[in-house]
């Protein structure tokens, strides 16, 4: 790893959902400053920048973490995913963004892209997820709009979703 | 107003049913339009705050020189420089006293802003905080409002020579004749915490000024009430049109909250003028919990005189309303929105109200989700409870002896209120069976049989909805009304336009935070056109400068359903009426036999004969001349909508703060775990009438939201303050907000009584839980302990005390 030097930017480069992509960065930047106004990927949001509302969460080599308590240097080549690289298209939602409309799983949508990001990797882990271990893996997020009934209802829906899809795939 | 039989003109139209939300496709991929989403212009500067870490003292210097030479730093922002430049800020009472958006030579809690650095980026205007030195004299401080209103008490305001700056007594048919001739006497004494619905996207403010104009222009994720725009512009000292203030499209979250946004509209509007640049401020979670805003904490004593079956004859309130260290606008609305309906959901002719305002060392108060609910039903609803227990009734019964019967509707209360429709008893007894109480009671007797602490708790309250701008007005005395003249009432605003290609567009001031505005809209104003929800654009965000609002404007008072949509629906039927005679030309029939559906537009007795509506819609863009002259143009309908029964408090300082009066009945059952002190809510069952429903789903998502948040008032949260007056609530890991372990999901029942005073007979319902909820765990809680007392927050620390004292008691043996 080189040597960084506080007063000084430095390139930093990663994929992020798919893509190459970098910039400048001071070594005190954290990532989510650094997704958002430097690559300009505004999907992610900050609520709280001390680890607790869970509204920046990203996924960092395929592992959900806030993007407030990370330094954009710390992901030097790593791979990361954000909400814009969940659809498969941009006029198609994926199974787990269906549910959340389906199921009216956010209201103000502040705090759904970390959430999404935070379910989207459960999913993948645990494809039988029951609703103790969503209600469990949630309690990282803080969301004040739904009170969470309609977001652990969404993540079952996409459960069933993504039992099905893989069962036609 | 609309006659019903025409709002429900489609049988089988879109209002009523849960489509999709409008809002979300882009929400979930990450599309939102949030305030710092936004593009913004290329020489945009930052700004970061410096705040008191004294919670009172003298600033007895501040030097600015190092901060000034920093690297990047553009402008550095004090008191003085404010002052220079704006006035104070409007103050509800009648008191020397200033409120300004920055301390001016003494702060008066933690967090209070004490200098604005504006710099090249945020990074280095907070490196540029750190540079300020700031020479203070701490002063004694006063956080508890008790010892506030004491002789010896530091005072805040050293012009008003006390703490308590504002004093009224109302008196509401005989009370004390009811309470000289009633058998009983029954009182709780409460203390309400201070507590906030923090929304997790906090404040942003981006503003510049032009010099050559001397106008300001202002985007912030405000959230109404619009009366606090000219609050803002005479601050600024510029007339209203030279202050414009837009709202982003996205908004995350409110609850009221980002109604307090308005003192750093002023702040970082002036930076911009200091800095000749434009600047953008988003506020941090520190900052936003230890300086934002908070819903008042209030100490009440509540005396009633009761007949011996439990029937209330009389009520006494004693209020004593902790506003913080400054009365920011528009409080002390908090006091007096309850005015018109403190006597709930009951019927209760003499009532006496004292109320005093008093200004402690705490962040200054105002809106939060329940304004004023919380604070009134509290005392109320453990007043019923006591009522039972002390005159060994069934709390139920209680209940039901004092609801306003069915056949009192419309109802006008003692203090003046209209409750405008509902059948409170119906919906009382639908909830007990729907919601399968006896089961509950059954577990209760299972759980207490097996040496667990389990109660059930009950609460039944009106939800205002549509705020009366006057009733604040109450504050004041009739004389100090006469002279300042009448206030009263609440435009509501909607425009509908039609485009050239004959498309829908609508334009209302309502500014949203995640309530899908959009989306009812767009079925409202299709079910009058005869269109799909898809065919209607609408826009919810605000721009003063070229949008219709009023000083009603904005999403707070749930509004939104009664007022707003009430609004789009006569617009969208005014402009169906002018295009129906249009079309009746062209048809060749009477505009009374024209029918809007699935896309056209025909005559009734031959849907044949018919017209695309998007080609009648444009005709007035491309040939005017075929409509007729009288009709004026078919382009563009404003409405504005204010409903003659919200009128001034009269002299006997009655006033109907309030529109429409939803019914809401609660019952829960909880268990306190022996050892930890720690509630779990077992089951929670809440039955609303709010009036006709126009998306269901939305619906449950309001009552859902609101039940979780009321369920954090309630067992967790609180703006805590040490004695000193240290803020000790800074962090989310220390002001705890409900997560999805905590949270149940609520058994929501519902009845309709459609109210007689909205155009769609709709009420509002955004907020009622976070009224009833926190009294009916409390009255749960006293019910599986045993308690005559208890105050918010109910902590584990705080009930284990309880438990744990009272195992220590010495054991008699038996």
């Amino acid at each position: 790893m080189p040597r960084l030097m506080a007063a000084s930017s430095h390139r930093v480069s990663f994929t992020l959902n798919g893509r190459v992509v970098s910039g400048e960065a001071e070594p005190r930047m954290l990532l989510s400053d650094f997704i958002r106004h430097v690559l300009g990927a505004t999907g992610t949001h900050v609520g709280c920048e001390h680890g607790v509302c869970g509204a920046c969460t990203v996924q960092i080599d395929g592992a959900p973490a806030r993007s407030c308590l990370a330094l954009a240097v710390q992901v030097e080549g790593a791979d990361i995913r954000t909400v814009e690289g969940l659809a498969p298209a941009a006029d198609r939602l994926s199974p787990l963004q269906n549910a959340f409309r389906d199921n009216y799983g956010l209201q103000c949508g502040f705090c759904t892209p970390g959430i999404l990001m935070s379910l989207d990797a459960l999913l993948d882990e645990r494809p039988n997820v029951s609703e103790a271990e969503i209600r469990e893996f949630l309690s990282g997020h803080l969301c004040r709009c739904t009170g969470y009934a309609s977001i652990v209802k969404s993540a079952l829906a996409a459960a069933r979703q993504r039992r099905e899809d893989r069962v036609y795939a | 107003m609309v006659a019903e039989s025409e709002t429900t003109a489609e049988p089988n139209g879109w209002v009523g049913r849960s489509i999709p939300r409008v809002e979300d496709a882009a929400l979930l991929e990450g599309r939102g339009r949030f305030i710092d989403d936004l593009g913004v212009r290329p020489d945009l500067l930052h700004a970061a705050i410096l705040r008191s870490p004294h919670p009172h003292a003298e600033i007895e210097s501040i030097d600015c020189s190092a901060a000034r030479a920093a690297d990047g730093v553009f402008a550095v922002v004090t008191g003085a420089d404010v002052k220079a430049l704006t006035a104070s800020l409007v103050v509800g009472v009648k008191a020397p006293i200033e409120c300004w958006p920055i301390a001016i030579e003494r702060a008066r809690y933690v967090g209070e802003p004490v200098a604005v650095v504006v710099a090249s980026d945020r990074y280095r205007a907070e490196d540029a905080l750190e540079l300020i030195e700031v020479t203070y004299r701490p002063l004694p401080a006063v956080v508890d409002p008790l010892v506030a209103t004491g002789a010896g008490a530091p005072i805040l305001h050293p012009a008003v020579k006390s703490n308590v700056i504002g004093e009224r007594t109302f008196r509401y048919g005989d009370p004390d004749s009811a309470f000289a001739s009633t058998p009983h006497r029954i009182r709780v004494d409460v203390h309400y915490p201070r507590n906030s619905c923090t929304p997790i996207e906090t404040y942003g403010v981006i503003a510049e000024y032009d010099p050559g104009d001397n106008s300001y222009d202002v985007l912030a994720n405000f959230q109404g009430p619009f009366s606090l725009h000219p609050v803002m512009a005479r601050a600024l000292k510029v007339p209203g049109n030279r202050f414009r203030l837009r709202t982003p499209p996205d908004s995350g979250g409110s609850f009221g909250v980002k109604q307090a946004i308005f003192s750093y509209v002023v702040l970082i509007s002036v930076a911009a003028r200091i800095a000749g640049r434009p600047v953008k401020w988003i506020e941090d979670r520190l900052e936003h919990l230890a300086a934002s805003v908070s819903a008042t904490n209030r100490v009440t004593t509540l005396e009633a005189a009761v007949d011996t079956d439990g029937r209330i004859r009389a009520l006494a309130f004693d209020q004593l309303e902790d506003c913080g260290a400054y009365l920011r606008a528009p409080e002390p609305a908090t006091l007096y929105r309850m005015h018109g309906n403190m006597t709930g959901a009951y019927d209760i002719r003499h009532v006496k109200i004292r109320n005093r305002i008093v200004l402690t060392n705490k962040t200054p108060t105002g809106l939060n989700r329940g304004f004023g609910g919380p604070q009134a039903y509290y005392p109320l609803e453990r007043l019923m409870q006591r009522i039972a227990i002390e005159l060994n009734l069934d709390p139920l019964d209680v209940i039901r002896r004092n609801l306003v019967p069915a056949n009192a509707m419309p109802y006008r209360t003692a203090s003046g209120a209209t409750l405008d429709s509902g059948d409170f008893p119906a919906s009382l007894a639908a909830a007990i069976d729907a919601g399968k109480l006896g089961e509950l009671i059954a577990r209760r007797e299972t759980a207490r049989a097996a040496g667990k602490l389990y109660g059930v708790g009950f609460a039944s309250v009106v939800e205002p909805s549509v705020s009366n701008m006057g009733y604040i007005t109450a504050a004041l005395t009739p004389e100090e009304r006469r002279r300042a003249g009448p206030k009263n009432g609440a435009q509501a605003t909607a425009t509908i336009s039609l485009d050239p290609l004959g498309a829908v567009s609508v334009q209302v001031a309502s500014t949203p935070q995640g309530q899908g505005h959009r989306t009812v809209l767009a079925q409202v104003v299709a079910d009058a056109l005869g269109l799909r929800p898809q065919d209607i654009r609408v826009i919810a965000d605000v721009d003063t400068a070229k949008d219709g609002w009023s000083i009603a404007s904005g999403n707070y008072s749930s509004r939104f359903a009664p007022a707003v949509a009430g609004a789009t629906q006569i617009a969208a039927m005014n402009l169906r009426e002018r295009l129906a005679r249009v079309a009746a030309t062209q048809l060749n029939v009477a505009p009374a036999d024209i029918v809007f559906a699935g896309g056209r537009v025909a005559a009734r007795a031959n849907l044949d004969n018919a017209l695309p509506f998007a080609r009648l819609a444009a005709s007035a863009h491309w040939a005017p001349g075929t409509i007729d002259s009288d009709l004026g143009q078919t382009i563009r309908e404003t409405v504005f909508w204010t409903p003659p029964e919200l009128t001034a408090p009269n002299e006997a300082d009655e006033i109907n703060s309030s529109l429409c009066h939803g019914f809401i009945f609660d019952f829960c059952g909880v268990e306190v775990d022996r050892l930890s002190g720690a509630v779990r809510v077992d089951r929670y069952v809440t039955m609303h009438d709010c009036g006709r429903v126009l998306h269901p789903a939305m619906v449950a998502g309001q009552i859902t939201g609101g039940f979780a948040q009321a369920l954090g008032a309630a067992l967790f949260e609180e703006y805590a303050y040490a004695p000193d007056g240290a803020f000790l609530s800074g962090t989310f890991a220390d002001y705890l907000v409900p997560t999805s372990m905590e949270v149940p999901e609520p058994v929501i029942l519902q009845r309709e009584s459609p109210s007689p005073l909205t155009p769609l007979g709709t009420k509002g319902v955004g907020e009622g839980n976070c009224m009833s909820t926190p009294v009916c765990i409390a009255n749960a809680i006293a019910d599986a302990m045993s308690l005559t007392s208890l105050d918010l927050p109910a902590t584990p620390t705080k009930l284990a005390a309880l438990i744990h004292g009272r195992q220590n008691e010495p054991r008699v043996k038996s």
